[in-house]
């Protein structure tokens, strides 16, 4: 439900960076999400599609890499992926794990821009 | 026309998370305990607050609350009955609390007076997981009448917390509540966390909860 005010975050952020191009276009705008960082793709595709309308994101895609639970598992002394957000345990030996290493991300990765050249 | 990848590697939640940093150190410099509490709508968060506010101000301590809801200042004077000064926060149609609107709220207020603050959430388990309003403690609330199952349904929100609490107890065993059940998920999601058993009605499990307060505090300032 708070995907169109994180998509006007996106917005703000992006558009600050493109001060630095002027004249740039833009293709795709790269965020990596965290399993568990609580925001649903298709509402973000949804809410971006609007908030881009008449921004210099306008026609821009936004492509969502989803980052899975990674954990630190003291039992087995290594880091482990949670494959089930309804179980938070190490899928090796069982222990119940707190140490969380990844999965709550939500940021901008990186941009992809078309430049037009400048004469000289 | 050349491609070129820009690199941002920038939170998207950037500018909440650096205001909620600021407001952490702030509290912190206070020495005031800050604890956020989440849940659905209905779980019983005003009343086990106005409870723990009375408590606290009863017994000497100077606590004080910032209530979010999107509409409405009911609360607020629900909460205000205790004593304890309170302000509502009105969001008008935003799911969730953010860092700004706790800065916002806390003007006049002065912050080294204070024991305890407690910032009440809109009643969501989704959206207010995301945002860090610079506290020090995450609740989250569970009523008995809700479901066992809630912290599997919504596990961001639970394994974001650092204690839970289990509301309305006193009419657990009439709408059938399974607390092992209840207990275990709690524990699936957010190993190792600290769970309390309260009912605000008839006062069970509040000495418990009041005395973590006064543990916490202790340890924090």
């Amino acid at each position: 439900m708070h995907e169109l005010s994180i998509v006007a975050s996106i917005v703000d952020s992006v558009t600050e960076t493109l001060a630095a191009y002027p004249g740039a276009t833009v293709k795709e705008v790269r965020l990596r999400v965290g399993a568990l960082a609580s925001v649903i793709e298709d509402s973000l595709q949804f809410c971006y599609g609007i908030a881009i309308e008449g921004t210099r994101l306008a026609g821009s895609t936004l492509v969502v890499k989803v980052i899975p639970v990674r954990m630190h598992c003291e039992k087995c002394a290594r880091e482990v992926e949670i494959s089930s957000l309804q179980s938070f345990r190490c899928p090796r030996c069982d222990e119940p794990l707190s140490e969380m290493l990844q999965g709550r991300e939500l940021e901008i990765e990186s941009i992809e821009i078309d430049e037009v050249e400048e004469p000289v | 026309m050349t491609t070129r990848i820009v690199e941002l590697r920038q939170g998207i939640l950037k500018k909440n998370d650096e205001l909620a940093r600021g407001l952490r150190t702030q509290f912190e410099e206070a020495g005031v305990l800050v604890l956020n509490l989440v849940s659905s709508p209905g779980t019983g968060k005003t009343e086990f607050l106005q409870r723990t506010l009375k408590e606290l101000v009863n017994s000497g301590k100077k606590a004080a609350a910032l209530v979010g809801d999107l509409e409405t200042d009911n609360d607020a004077r629900r909460l205000a009955a205790s004593g304890a000064p309170v302000r509502q926060i009105n969001t008008h149609g935003i799911c969730h609390l953010e860092a700004e609107m706790i800065s916002r709220h806390l003007e006049g207020w002065n912050l080294a007076e204070l024991d305890y603050l407690f910032i009440e959430n809109v009643g969501n388990l989704v959206c207010p997981s995301s945002y860090d309003l610079g506290e020090k403690i995450r609740v989250a609330l569970l009523s008995v009448t809700e479901g066992e199952d809630k912290p599997l349904k919504y596990p961001t929100l639970y394994n974001s917390a650092d204690v839970a609490v289990i509301t309305k107890v006193d009419i657990a065993d009439a709408v059938g509540f399974d607390r092992a059940a209840a207990l275990k998920n709690i524990k699936e999601i957010r190993p190792g966390i600290r769970i309390f058993e309260t009912s605000a009605k008839t006062g069970v499990g509040m000495p418990e909860w009041l005395a973590y307060l006064a543990q916490t505090k202790s340890k924090s300032s």
